[in-house]
């Protein structure tokens, strides 16, 4: 029950601190709108936030698909030949240097104001992640179980998808999390940069237009989307794993039966 | 089947372990190699089953029938080694699953499924390891060495991460399950070795040589209590205890 509670009052407490600060300052409300007034708003503009959020949406989730599938099929490859993980794995490391921010306005040069340059960017920002974390968990197969398929003629792609892979979803799983919380960011910096929808468009359209109100607005809707999109991720890596629970809250090993 | 192993060479840090070793397996047998850790009796184990460094340990392996040993062994960790996202029978049926890259057929399931019964765990075969208590794990650990049913069973320390009691129960189990089969086990506990072996050798020295095979009356497995074997477990212990002093 409690922790049903505990994040709504959390959240509860949360407003109480915004409406007082507000109270307190006595701030215009172009500069810091009340919660009742964002509330107000969001209602009002439902149908406006709902088409900008549908279409931020669409480039997180289409990033987060493409970002995953890339850095996955990556740390296969980096696995599977060795000599290709010499070379490729300073080139990642060195990409990596180089703030995805600071690629925006060439990928909006490149790929024009659609969504393509967006999704580009969130595929961009979650693909180093995924990969270092496949590549992680594909490299940290305890050489038990190796050993054990090559005693049980074991070929080597065998090995690789029947032990190392599912092996590996621990540890891809963590990368999925990653990639769902940072996939957001890519899509809306994106956005910032340069669109004419979504979120990100809205909010720096409302601010411009000193329509704080708004722009808190759709911040909330990101939020609220930026969660639902963690959790569900969080939701369906569990899902891709379930002994990981089982082993840590079974009795210790070594028990009689 | 006979397996001999002639002129094995273990090389650890430039520093020689043993060398020109030779050590014969006769068939159906059960031979035990007892030694203290680092004498590289897990390396010789290694090197039978095909999955030691070749750059550490080197050897020539015959067997009687003229086949090469390779891919003729099944290999029993002293970690159980169960891959936690399978359940039990699919854990058995590993070996065949690995190789045939298809899913297994229902004469090889039924053969897993009535292996985890002789371990006892026949009711649960759609339980993940994760479920399990260590004896159990080492159960179907068993039960896998033998769905793989090879001419050579090599166990290192099996029971070795079990509590005292767990460790007699499974020794037991193995040696009923095991009989008339050709076995290699490698163990540290003198009791071991002798409840269970048909012959038992000592690996010790600088360089390590294995010693003559004292060959225990009786039936297998010996009872704990029995005076030949703890007439044997105190000269045993004395011998590999003498090394250190």
């Amino acid at each position: 029950m409690m922790r049903l509670l505990r994040p709504l009052i959390i959240a509860l407490g949360l407003l109480l601190i915004w409406q007082f600060i507000v109270w307190l300052t006595d701030a215009p409300r172009f500069i810091l709108p009340g919660p009742l007034l964002v509330l107000e708003t969001l209602f009002k503009q439902f149908p406006l936030l709902m088409h900008h959020a549908g279409v931020t949406l669409a480039e997180i989730l289409l990033g987060l698909f493409l970002g995953t599938l890339l850095g996955l099929v990556s740390a296969l490859s980096l696995v599977t030949w060795a000599g290709l993980s010499r070379w490729l794995l300073p080139v990642l490391v060195v990409s990596q240097a180089i703030p995805v921010f600071a690629l925006a306005p060439v990928l909006m040069l490149w790929l024009g104001y659609g969504m393509a340059s967006k999704v580009a960017m969130a595929t961009l920002i979650i693909y180093f992640p995924v990969t270092a974390a496949c590549f992680d968990g594909l490299r940290q197969t305890p050489t038990g179980y190796l050993q054990l398929a090559r005693t049980l003629g074991a070929s080597r792609r065998a090995q690789l998808f029947q032990i190392r892979l599912p092996a590996a979803l621990p540890a891809f799983g963590s990368g999925l999390r990653v990639a769902a919380s940072v996939a957001p960011i890519g899509a809306v910096v994106g956005e910032w940069v340069g669109s004419s929808t979504g979120l990100g468009y809205l909010m720096l359209n409302a601010n411009a237009r000193m329509q704080v109100d708004l722009m808190f607005a759709a911040l909330l809707v990101l939020a609220v989307m930026a969660l639902g999109l963690y959790f569900s991720v969080n939701l369906i890596a569990r899902r891709l794993t379930p002994w990981v629970n089982e082993t840590t809250s079974s009795a210790p090993r070594g028990d009689s039966p | 089947m006979d397996i001999e192993l002639r002129h094995a060479s273990l090389h650890w840090q430039q520093h020689c372990v043993f060398d020109h070793l030779d050590l014969t397996l006769p068939g159906r047998q059960w031979t035990s190699i007892l030694g203290q850790s680092g004498v590289g009796k897990s390396s010789l184990l290694q090197l039978l089953c095909g999955i030691a460094d070749s750059a550490v340990i080197q050897g020539e392996i015959h067997c009687s029938d003229g086949l090469a040993l390779h891919g003729r062994v099944a290999w029993m960790a002293q970690q159980d080694l169960l891959l936690p996202w399978l359940n039990l029978l699919d854990n058995v049926l590993l070996g065949a699953r690995l190789q045939q890259g298809r899913r297994p057929t229902s004469e090889q399931r039924e053969l897993a499924g009535y292996l985890l019964q002789q371990v006892g765990l026949g009711d649960r075969t759609t339980t993940r390891p994760g479920q399990l208590s260590g004896g159990q794990r080492q159960r179907v650990a068993l039960a896998r060495t033998l769905f793989q049913d090879q001419p050579l069973v090599c166990m290192d320390e099996p029971f070795s991460a079990l509590d005292a009691i767990n460790r007699l129960k499974l020794q037991d189990l193995a040696a009923e399950l095991l009989a008339d089969r050709t076995v290699l086990m490698i163990t540290h506990d003198p009791l071991e070795a002798l409840r269970l072996s048909d012959r038992i050798l000592v690996l010790q020295g600088h360089p390590a040589r294995l010693s003559e095979a004292l060959e225990p009356e009786g039936v297998i497995p010996r009872a704990v209590d029995d005076a030949e074997v703890l007439q044997h477990q105190a000269r045993l212990l004395r011998l590999l205890a003498g090394e250190t002093v």
